[in-house]
């Protein structure tokens, strides 16, 4: 299966919330670019406003300010344009497996069996083959998150946005789903945008890692991975790219800390 | 009793029954030895302290009295009484369903009509008998009317509960996919609230037989109702027990018939459960 993969553009994008009497600042201007194919990971810490930015990007909450084109033309409205994976793998636990995955399909109006024979054919390379007819209660948590990546693919959007798809799993289970994915996600042919707090996450899996400050977010830094595929955790290089990353991290947070201070005084 | 909280009732019991009974079969072994042991001491007491049989017959009479008539009351009192249950349990639902859906979707029916079906429900219905005797005479209508009205309440409530109760990720999601509000309600908000429908399903259809028998109160000539009603005047005690027992096992098979319907339209509910005892995981399939 392969879609065209779209080049997406997130411009100065500004969010705040209703917080007590005021307002709580969560997006503090963020831009950065993903281009057609490419695997693009936003890291930060929790509670910096990742799930907010890639809901934004879903069209699921509105912007204060700020712009989102698609292929370089700003949509009439983003809903519908974007794969999304919410943060819990969310099946829905009255349609088997196969409905859990054909959904995205019935909603764009497939009819159910076509919908099913699409869906069916993806089974294998999720190795989730003979679990088609199974409730989700009766799969382990790595087979749920298969099933609902199998979902958010099935979309057929040409982008797809994952907010933190393996945060649930245990660590061994986690770096087998990182590993799979790496080693999907070029055949999916989708522009893919990863949100994580794990760094190594990140690495393992992206072209390109994009860095954000704690709340108010904004983009600290972008770093490039050139590294070779099948990626080694214990790469040199590889190690020496995580280093920078989480230094980065921790110098904002430390910065954080002694704005914070400054403003008590 | 106030239907809502025998709906809550209904959902704490349910709660027990799957935390300590669960997988075991063994639900109904209690109360059944209860009841023998209960039927039991009654009898010996009954017999012990000589009890007119005008005020307590003894279990062994109501069997008796239950056999000798058994042919009328499995016959056309039965199936005067079940029908007028069933009829009416079939109009609240539908009405129930209908109303619940438009509560939910319309913000001022649910501003407007919610309340005033919540306090609708400390009028006894008993109350209205005369009015609708005079209003629609002692033919069928009022009956079903009746019915209707004891059991609309918690089919309504649930409807509305349930559709109200579908995660709001859930719509987020389908929102996300590009889903039209119908498309939402009918695959994210319909769903979630059929195992809440059941649930007021099953109040509502034990209520249906009871309502039916006071129903025929009003006046009917054939019916359990009658049928208790008249044993009552002619101070035939042993008869009004076999008429109430008769009523009692009618209501259990609805709740029952309820509970297996629940089990085939919602096999995935049974799952839920199981995974929360740690059960059900992934690798006991092949
Ligand atoms: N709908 C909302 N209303 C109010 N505050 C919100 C809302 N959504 C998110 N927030 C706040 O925005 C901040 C960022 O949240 P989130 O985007 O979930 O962070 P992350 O995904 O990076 O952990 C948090 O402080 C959160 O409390
Ligand atoms: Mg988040």
């Amino acid at each position: 299966m392969s879609v065209k993969a779209r080049e997406l553009a997130v411009y100065d994008i500004h969010k705040s919330f209703p917080f007590g009497a005021g307002r709580l600042d969560t997006l503090a201007g963020i831009t950065f670019a993903a281009g057609a194919g490419e695997f693009v990971s936003i890291v930060g810490p929790s509670g910096c406003g990742k799930s907010t930015l890639l809901e934004i990007v879903c069209g699921l909450i509105e912007a204060d300010r700020g712009t989102i084109t698609i292929d370089g033309v700003r949509p009439a409205t983003l809903v519908g344009q974007v794969a999304y994976m919410p943060q819990n793998d969310l099946l829905f636990p009255w349609r088997r497996v196969i409905d859990n995955v054909a959904l995205p399909l019935e909603i764009a109006g497939v009819d159910r069996g076509t919908a099913r024979r699409e869906a069916a054919a993806l089974f294998r390379l999720f190795g989730l083959e003979g679990f088609e007819n199974a409730y989700p209660a009766e799969l382990s948590g790595g087979m749920r998150q298969r099933a609902a990546l199998m979902r958010t693919f099935l979309t057929r959007k040409g982008i797809v946005a994952l907010d933190e798809p393996f945060g649930a799993l245990d660590a061994h289970t986690r770096r087998k789903m990182q590993q799979w994915l790496a080693g999907v996600s070029a055949e999916l042919g989708a522009t893919i945008l990863l949100v994580t707090h794990d760094v190594e996450e990140a690495l393992i899996l992206s072209d390109r890692v994009v860095v954000l400050s704690p709340r108010p977010a904004r983009v600290v830094r972008e770093f490039p991975v050139p590294l070779p595929r099948p990626r080694s955790i214990l790469d040199p290089a590889f190690v020496r790219l995580k280093g920078e990353i989480l230094s980065c991290l921790d110098a904002e947070e430390t910065l954080e800390r002694e704005v914070v201070a400054h403003d008590r005084k | 009793m106030q239907p809502d909280v025998a709906l809550e009732r209904e959902r704490r019991r349910e709660r027990r029954r799957t935390a300590r009974w669960a997988g075991k079969g063994l639900a109904y072994l209690p109360p059944v030895l209860a009841l023998v042991s209960g039927l039991i001491l009654w009898e010996a007491a009954v017999r012990l302290f000589d009890v007119p049989r005008y005020l307590l017959p003894p279990p062994s009479e109501i069997i008796a009295a239950a056999r000798s008539d058994a042919g009328a009351l499995l016959g056309v009192h039965s199936r005067v009484t079940l029908m007028v249950a069933a009829a009416g349990l079939g109009c609240s639902v539908a009405a129930g369903v209908i109303l619940g859906a438009l509560i939910h979707r319309v913000q001022w029916l649910r501003q407007t009509l919610y309340p005033l079906l919540v306090i609708s429900q400390t009028i006894p219905v008993i109350v209205l008998v005369p009015l609708l005797v005079v209003w629609f005479g002692y033919g069928l209508t009022p009956k079903l009317i009746i019915v209707a009205i004891v059991c609309f309440f918690p089919v309504a409530v649930a409807v509305v509960d349930g559709l109200d109760r579908a995660d709001g990720r859930l719509v987020k999601l389908v929102r996300s996919m590009g889903a039209s509000p119908g498309q939402i309600f009918w695959k994210v908000n319909v769903p979630s609230a059929a195992p809440s429908l059941f649930t007021g399903l099953r109040v509502a259809a034990t209520y249906a037989v009871m309502a039916a028998v006071v129903s025929e109160w009003m006046g009917a000539d054939q019916g359990l109702g009658v049928y208790i009603a008249r044993s009552a005047r002619s101070f035939r005690i042993d008869r009004v027990f076999a008429g109430v027992v008769l009523v009692s096992v009618y209501s259990v098979i609805a709740f029952w018939l309820v509970d297996a319907l629940r089990k085939k339209a919602l096999p995935w509910e049974r799952l839920l459960s199981d995974h929360t005892n740690g059960r059900g995981e992934a690798g006991t399939r092949k």
